[in-house]
């Protein structure tokens, strides 16, 4: 049987999150996960209700250029996972 | 009167603050951390105000040191630092976020200006600004319209700091989060609700202050092509590979000639003392210590200046996030980040600029791995060294098209690349840190370089490396000349004694009695008793007395090897007189066994060791410069040292 802790971890699991997106696919923030790295993307631009999309991505696909009204952060993969899209 | 400047990173703020004090700048210490401080007096200004450039930042919760660094500053009226008042960089082509930290400054409740930058870019980009109805909404705040990378406006900030009386806004934006003698909200939850109650209501002033016009096509957009280019997994390395290759060449060209310069005016300087002065130990130590001590910190100049100007060039049109964000995945598993590629790569060329230009690592921990392995990078002063050892027992033979002199170069190079990365893995596993590696950072816009900006950067590092690890590689370059000029009273004058000075010698004669003297004077040296002493543990490698002399030497500088090699083979320094060193050192033989000294074996065993060895002050200078503690230069001592003893160790045995 599995605990609560983890069916959380997978019902989370099914959530879009912005690492997830196709090149170019405009979608507003819905919010971030918990986690040291997230009040960073907070002070740098990324709150819930903004408009985002990936506008190139590095070799490997790995990290992705964003675009936020016009500027451009660069995320690792794994951070961009903290997002959580719509 | 202090005044304090504050913005987001690529803000503008350092051409602001270069604007504004020119070459009036020094740095130090924030009282209490290890964050440089810059600070400067602001030109054209009857009374001296202090300009004090604060790290660049997005918020005033602290979550990195720069950031910990400026709240306890603004926060806190006694701190030495407290300005008087602060002008707050703010980028116009993004309002939205810059005025994060612009209102949460304000709300501290700190007489305050805004310099409201890059309007031109805002321009192009179609955004109407309403200054003055963005200067009510703001509490009357005064705002300051400028383009700090031309100059306009700058002549009205500097007025305005001169003549106004400081004052703060006449109420807060958000009143309560950073009222004084309130606490900072701790918990990293509440931070981000108030973080985006901030924003919501920055999105209401910008309603009512931010007008759109319609731009014939977006710069975004024509910046995101370059950037597909410049990124491509075929043309973006290629371009970087391109880039790195003309720069090396520019270095090794244009470095060398100041370089010989700097070489021949010391060395003529050392004469010209010996010549000019009476003799005596005072005369020795002005001309053998103190002069060539000098010329060994200023010939760094060149390539730090060469380097810095190539960097500064990459880093300000924007091309080396680029880099950053091409580099990061391959560095990754290293324990590296993308922004550690130009220092290592720069270390080949020399390792000081190259942990000098580590500063751009905004997280401790990469920065910090990538000074403690840069040096393993095969540095230009191990060339010298590596071209005798390679002539002297590397055999003139040919595998398939290549020839087995320069695959051995080669190897040696490959070798300093690979023991780099595999040192950060392990450095990954031992260093720890509170700190996450993270790579959030802005893709700013392609930019054209200002010069006048590269020109105080240069003059910057030169000043900081001349001053600072100057005075540690001066100290110790002072100490090996003592050690090896001087012995225990009797032993050299009793060992000089016993060569026969010829009777009545021709000029050849009286060269070779001046060399042997030399070498006669350096074997019984502190530095040759202690090559002797530590024969035992080196001769596992394969090497003699002789060789040992010459590492203790070389720690000054890896290419003295060659110097102190002549010496001690009384062949004279002259590099015309390589072959003749090259004959002697041949011949050669080991006192015990008889064989020859200089095989492969040892030889491979010498070049490994050079390879791996921290042989060089001006590193360790440098690293104590930039970590600010003696704790991660002896590290490095250490572990650089052993490694290089054991893979000496190994080749030796393996192949003898």
């Amino acid at each position: 049987m599995r605990s609560t802790e983890e069916k959380g971890y997978f019902a989370d699991y099914t959530m879009l999150t912005l690492d997830s997106l196709k090149l170019n696919q405009v979608v507003k923030i819905k919010g971030l996960t918990p986690n040291s790295l997230a009040s960073k993307l907070m002070d740098m631009g990324m709150y819930p209700g903004k408009s985002v999309q990936i506008v190139f991505k590095a070799p490997f696909g790995d990290p992705i250029a964003v675009d936020m009204d016009g500027y451009t952060l660069s995320l690792r993969k794994d951070e961009a996972s903290l997002i959580e899209v719509e | 009167m202090k005044i304090a400047l504050l913005g987001n990173p690529n803000s503008g703020k350092t051409s602001v603050f270069n604007q504004l004090t020119g070459l009036n700048q020094k740095i130090g210490n924030f009282a209490g951390v290890t964050v440089d401080k810059k600070s400067g007096i602001l030109k054209s200004s009857e009374v001296p105000h202090e300009i004090i450039d604060l790290p660049g930042i997005y918020s005033l919760y602290p979550k990195t040191q720069d950031e910990q660094v400026v709240y306890d500053i603004l926060s806190d009226k006694e701190h030495p630092d407290y300005p008087d008042r602060i002008v707050v960089v703010v980028d116009a082509s993004n309002l939205e976020r810059n005025l994060l930290l612009f209102t949460q400054v304000l709300d501290m409740g700190l007489p305050i200006t805004m310099a409201l930058n890059m309007t031109d870019i805002a321009d192009k980009r179609g955004f109407v600004i309403d200054l003055d109805k963005m200067s009510e909404m703001l509490g009357g705040i005064k705002v300051v319209p400028i383009v700090a990378r031309s100059g306009k406006g700058i002549k009205e900030l500097i007025e305005d700091i001169i003549e106004n009386k400081p004052r703060p806004a006449a109420e807060p934006f958000m009143g309560g989060e950073f009222d004084e003698g309130q606490f900072l909200i701790k918990d990293v939850e509440e931070q981000k609700s108030r973080v985006e109650n901030r924003y919501k209501k920055i999105n209401q002033l910008l309603q009512f202050v931010l007008k759109r016009k319609k731009v014939e096509q977006s710069i975004i957009n024509r910046h995101h092509a370059v950037d597909k280019v410049l990124t491509h997994p075929v043309f973006g390395y290629a371009i970087f590979f391109a880039i790195i290759v003309i720069i090396f060449q520019a270095i090794y060209a244009w470095a060398e000639w100041p370089m010989d310069l700097i070489d021949t005016f010391f060395l003529e300087a050392s004469k010209w003392v010996k010549m000019t002065l009476p003799e005596g130990v005072l005369t020795n130590l002005i001309a053998e210590g103190i002069v060539p001590g000098l010329g060994g910190v200023l010939i760094f100049i060149p390539q730090i200046t060469l380097l810095f100007a190539f960097i500064f060039v990459l880093e300000e049109s924007g091309y080396m996030a680029r880099v950053v964000f091409m580099m990061d995945r391959i560095m990754r598993p290293f324990g590296l980040n993308g922004r550690s590629v130009v220092p290592l790569i720069s270390g080949v060329a020399c390792a000081i600029p190259a942990i000098m230009a580590t500063r751009t690592i905004d997280n401790w921990r990469d920065r910090l791995i990538t000074i403690m392995v840069t040096p393993l990078m095969s540095c230009s002063a191990r060339l010298p060294v590596f071209t005798v050892l390679i002539a002297l027992v590397i055999p003139d033979k040919s595998i398939g098209p290549f020839n087995l002199k320069g695959l051995t170069l080669f190897g040696l190079y490959a070798i300093g690349v690979i023991a780099a990365l595999l040192a950060a893995m392990v450095f990954k596993w031992i260093v720890r840190s509170k700190e996450k590696s993270f790579l959030v950072m802005e893709l700013p816009l392609y930019k054209m370089p200002r010069w006048t900006n590269m020109g105080i950067i240069l003059w910057e590092k030169v000043r900081l490396f001349v001053f600072d690890a100057g005075k540690v590689i001066f100290s110790i370059s002072i100490i090996l000349w003592v050690l090896a000029s001087f012995g225990p009273s009797e032993r050299i004058e009793e060992a000089v004694n016993e060569l026969s000075k010829p009777a009545n010698p021709t000029e050849e004669q009286l060269v070779e009695y001046n060399q042997e003297v030399a070498s006669t004077k350096l074997a019984n040296s502190y530095i040759g008793i202690l090559g002797h002493y530590i024969e035992p543990a080196i001769r596992p490698l394969g090497y003699n007395w002789q060789i040992g002399i010459a590492l203790i030497t070389s720690f000054a500088a890896r290419e003295v090897f060659v110097g102190s090699m002549a010496t001690i083979y009384s062949v004279g320094e002259n590099f015309d007189d390589e072959n003749t060193l090259l004959e002697r050192m041949r011949s050669e033989k080991n006192r015990l066994t008889g064989k020859p000294v200089y095989t492969l074996a040892s030889g491979l065993s010498l070049m490994i060791f050079y390879a791996f060895a921290m042989q060089c002050m001006s590193t360790l200078a440098v690293v104590l410069r930039e970590t600010k503690s003696w704790k991660y230069p002896v590290i490095q001592l250490v572990y650089m040292t052993a490694l290089a003893y054991l893979a000496a160790l190994i080749t030796y045995q393996l192949l003898s």
